[in-house]
């Protein structure tokens, strides 16, 4: 069939890799914009003056640094929660796990813009204070079920024998999973815990409901569309996305040379 | 005693997350719904009523806006299956040694926020921008001539944010057909068309099922892309939603138009899974 000829299909899904990275490319060029006005709009020339003054917008690195804690805090608490959930799924059967997939997948497929209405919902009615403690409930929220699938496709690819074997040999409940079970499901946690920061650092509908005054990057870059988003923004977005890159790049290789 | 401990081990396992979901997640659906039936406002608080008046008044008011959203909803997803299995095809395929290196190609945006690459496109198709400034210059369009605030911006938007989750599937399920039942189909005379049409494509589909129900939901209840991208006749069902829960603070009705809409999305999803006889929508989900 001539419309699937193979070079075609190749320039066309190039095409379509283009059409994803153009505005990530925007965004770094305009890190780098001499720009004299308060305006980032037109390239005015290239500096690198914007990372020397990228804490110069107090409320920005108040907001990134809200941003990063929130991340680290879900990344650990969603972390264990949800890989003990997942392990029980892959590990175990028992009555209540169909119950416990189905509250999974719904936290999975639910429509952010309702889980964050009704935990707002949940709050208002409870009069609970807004802050940086109700963005880490939500977003915990949100990750617990990504962490815990994660975690249970690793679990089932594993042999359940050798925590046997480990037990067999005397060794106790807690040794048997300090020494045995956790070194063995640790890549499906990382993962999981990672994907769970990320998750968190991205987030901006549950947050935007859920924030109260506490502003987070997302949603100070979300308040200054209307008067112009100032390099320093571009700058952010370019590092995090650095530091994303090559994380992603050095697990790729240290997989590479596991094989 | 050990066997009593061994089978409370999984329930003592997922206890804490349990918990955690079912009053962060599971009891809020509940505190919404019984919140969108109550009376009041903000300054004298809320009291339940049975009051449905909330439903009544949302619909009444706000169903351009609901239409709207389950309009450009199905419009991104439609465009992005059609944009987005040429790709899955062509990775799952074509792909050869570098088929990783092209799935990352496709998970780099979600290397940068969500609201910041939405910003991006605002930028890139301003009026006099980067786009529409050279081409209106060369006199290529007529001067009053704007992408931004319509409805092809908005729907170009959400089917630019959530494009991935729609190729992956697809990929996943094309990766997974067996090139021996390929085989099977030439040596039994299909020509290439047939062959797509009733072994290939037929077999992609719980990937593009899978596809639809990551990419439909949060297309349609999205707000960040008419905010950014669109203008006032762009307004979807997510921008009254959050206006009335975080500005207006109308508790009641913003919580009717939420839960209708979490309604809509699950029956969307369920008719859908109807229509294309999967037996069992968490089973295909789950994979």
């Amino acid at each position: 069939m001539r419309l699937f000829r193979g070079r075609w299909l190749q320039l066309y899904t190039w095409l379509v890799i283009a059409w994803l990275i153009v505005p990530i490319a925007v965004m770094i060029l305009f890190g780098f914009n001499d720009t004299k006005g308060r305006y980032n709009t037109t390239f005015q020339g290239f500096t690198l003056k914007w990372y020397g003054k990228l804490f110069e917008i107090g409320d920005l690195t108040t907001a990134l640094v809200n941003s990063l804690l929130i991340a680290v805090l879900t990344m650990l608490i969603a972390g264990v929660l949800g890989s003990l959930i997942g392990l029980a799924l892959g590990r175990y059967r028992f009555r209540g796990s169909g119950t416990m997939n189905i509250v999974m997948f719904a936290a999975i497929s639910c429509a952010e813009i309702v889980m964050g209405a009704s935990l707002l919902s949940l709050f208002v009615t409870l009069a609970v204070p807004l802050g940086f403690w109700t963005i880490v409930i939500s977003h915990v929220m949100f990750s617990i079920s990504f962490v815990a699938i994660t975690v249970r496709a690793r679990v089932m690819t594993l042999d359940a024998s050798l925590e046997e074997a480990a037990r067999d040999l005397g060794a106790g409940t807690w040794t048997t999973f300090r020494l045995v079970t956790l070194p063995m499901i640790f890549p499906g946690v990382m993962a999981g815990s990672m994907l769970a920061f990320a998750l968190s650092i991205d987030d901006f509908v549950i947050t935007n409901f859920n924030s109260g005054g506490t502003v987070t990057f997302p949603l100070w870059i979300w308040g200054s569309t209307r008067v112009g988003i100032p390099p320093q923004v571009n700058v952010m977005g370019t590092l995090i996305f650095a530091a994303g890159l090559l994380i992603a790049l050095g697990n790729a290789l240290m997989a590479r040379r596991r094989r | 005693m050990s066997r009593v401990r061994a089978a409370l081990t999984p329930y003592a396992l997922i206890f804490p997350g349990g918990v955690w979901l079912a009053i962060f997640f599971v009891v809020p659906t509940v505190v919404m719904l019984s919140l969108s039936l109550q009376s009041g406002n903000v300054a004298d608080g809320f009291v339940f009523t049975w009051n449905w008046q909330s439903y009544v008044d949302g619909l009444t008011n706000y169903h351009d806006q609901i239409i709207r959203s389950l309009a450009y909803g199905l419009a991104a997803t439609l465009i992005q299956i059609v944009i987005g299995f040429p790709v899955a095809y062509w990775i799952a395929f074509k792909g050869g040694r570098h088929k990783s290196v092209y799935l990352f190609l496709l998970l780099l945006p979600f290397l940068v926020s969500f609201v910041l690459r939405t910003i991006s496109w605002q930028f890139l198709l301003s009026d006099n921008g980067m786009l529409l400034g050279p081409l209106k210059d060369l006199g290529l369009l007529p001067h009053d001539f704007r992408v931004l605030a319509t409805p092809y911006a908005v729907i170009g938007g959400l089917a630019y944010n959530f494009l991935p989750f729609m190729v992956l599937p697809m990929y996943v399920a094309l990766e997974r057909i067996d090139p021996r039942v390929l085989e099977a189909a030439n040596d039994l005379y299909a020509n290439k068309f047939q062959t797509f049409i009733r072994v290939v494509f037929p077999l992609s589909l719980p990937g593009v099922f899978a596809g639809v129900l990551m990419t439909f939901v949060p297309a349609t209840s999205d707000y960040v892309n008419a905010s950014v991208l669109g203008g006032t006749n762009t307004t979807m069902i997510g921008n009254v939603i959050q206006n009335q829960y975080l500005v207006t603070q109308d508790y009641p009705t913003a919580s009717a138009l939420s839960f209708t809409l979490m309604a809509l999305l699950l029956i969307g999803i369920f008719a859908y899974a109807k229509a294309l006889g999967t037996e069992d929508v968490l089973e295909v989900a789950a994979r």
